[in-house]
């Protein structure tokens, strides 16, 4: 009993040391997969933008961003820009991020747009 | 008696036929870590974290052989040119410019040239690295062909790998590698493989799964060849 309480007590220290597989920020992910097209100041004018037939979307667009529900901005990340009728330029990022971290993608340009949906 | 002797010899000759071959790995081992392994990663795994992916400063080699055209390194290492316009990682090669992002160029550095005896060496010696041959195997390469505007339509209209990457000299994106020379670079299944699952070979790299079905895989596949005959009618 004695030993299982040891460890017990051990195992945040061993869970601490493990690798850091696990989730990364909002603001790194959005630098390391948004930025590209997005911009580094999120208003869509990333290095990419040049010769693209559709714009990236500008995060900081208040107006345009608050037409979109967090449902919206959720499947457009996860599934792509062709499942809401939108262009393949925007890739499907579901097999990059996970599901929380694609919901904390959403609260992030939600920060960057300063709005919320139908506000 | 007589036997022995021929035994003896075929085995001294078959020793010798594959010494060159084996001294040249040799030697192109002791280039690479002398002289490679501080920007490249030579014993893997890949970036497992953000931050391990934004400390790269060149392509992960530790499945060179994989990857690449044993003869397209020997003769790039020669005379290296730029592949990574934006450079790696790209978010710290990029500044504001007054229309959109642009290539902040006074943070590139050009890849050392080698000489063509280490070039040849470091080549022998990265074409030995091969532990992700599980995947490439998986890919069935028929030969095949298609026009440049089957083409296009495919990489642009379809699947908007332009985006981020480019399919002539001035013409796409930028934070991806170039792909009007991939056909010479790369082998084709290691192509294929990488476009039908990145993460499998790279887990945080910013190139998205799009799930490309096989028949577009190979018509990227022969796209890019077809890119590449043109580059050899354009020399």
């Amino acid at each position: 009993m004695t030993r299982n309480k040891l460890l017990l007590a051990l195992l945040p220290l061993a869970l601490a040391s493990l690798p850091a597989l696990g989730k990364e920020t909002a603001a790194d992910n959005y630098r390391t997969y948004c930025v590209q097209c997005h911009g580094m100041d999120g208003n869509g004018k990333g290095v990419n933008i040049r010769d693209m037939s559709v714009q990236p979307r500008d995060h900081t667009d208040a107006k345009a961003m608050s037409a979109r529900s967090d449902d919206t901005l959720f499947k457009v990340i996860k599934e792509g820009g062709a499942s809401i009728d939108k262009s393949v330029l925007m890739p499907p990022w579901g097999d990059t991020l996970s599901d929380e971290e694609i919901k904390d993608m959403v609260k992030h340009l939600r920060m960057l747009c300063k709005c919320k949906f139908g506000s | 008696m007589r036997l022995n002797a021929f035994v003896l010899t075929a085995v001294i000759l078959s020793s010798l036929a594959a010494l060159p071959s084996a001294a040249l790995a040799s030697d192109g081992n002791a280039i690479l870590e002398k002289d490679c392994a501080s920007c490249h990663n030579l014993k893997g795994p890949a970036p497992q974290t953000l931050k391990e992916l934004w400390a790269r400063k060149g392509p992960d080699l530790f499945y060179a052989g994989n990857k690449y055209r044993e003869e397209w390194i020997v003769s790039w290492l020669q005379k290296p040119q730029r592949i990574r316009p934006a450079g790696e990682f790209y978010g710290d090669h990029i500044k504001r410019g007054d229309k959109h992002d642009v290539v902040d160029e006074a943070t590139l550095k050009d890849h050392v040239s080698l000489s063509k005896d280490d070039a040849t060496a470091v080549a022998a010696a990265l074409m030995q690295l091969k532990p992700k041959s599980d995947l490439t195997a998986r890919e069935k390469i028929e030969p095949g062909t298609i026009t440049e505007f089957m083409g296009g339509l495919v990489f642009d209209k379809a699947l908007g790998c332009m985006a981020c990457h480019r399919d002539q000299p001035d013409e796409g994106g930028l934070s991806g590698p170039e792909l009007y020379t991939a056909s010479k670079r790369l082998q084709p299944e290691y192509i294929a493989s990488y476009i039908r699952n990145p993460q499998a070979w790279d887990p945080k790299i910013w190139m998205p799964n799009k799930h490309v079905s096989d028949q577009n895989i190979l018509k990227l596949v022969y796209f890019f060849n077809l890119l590449g005959e043109k580059q050899n009618d354009a020399k």
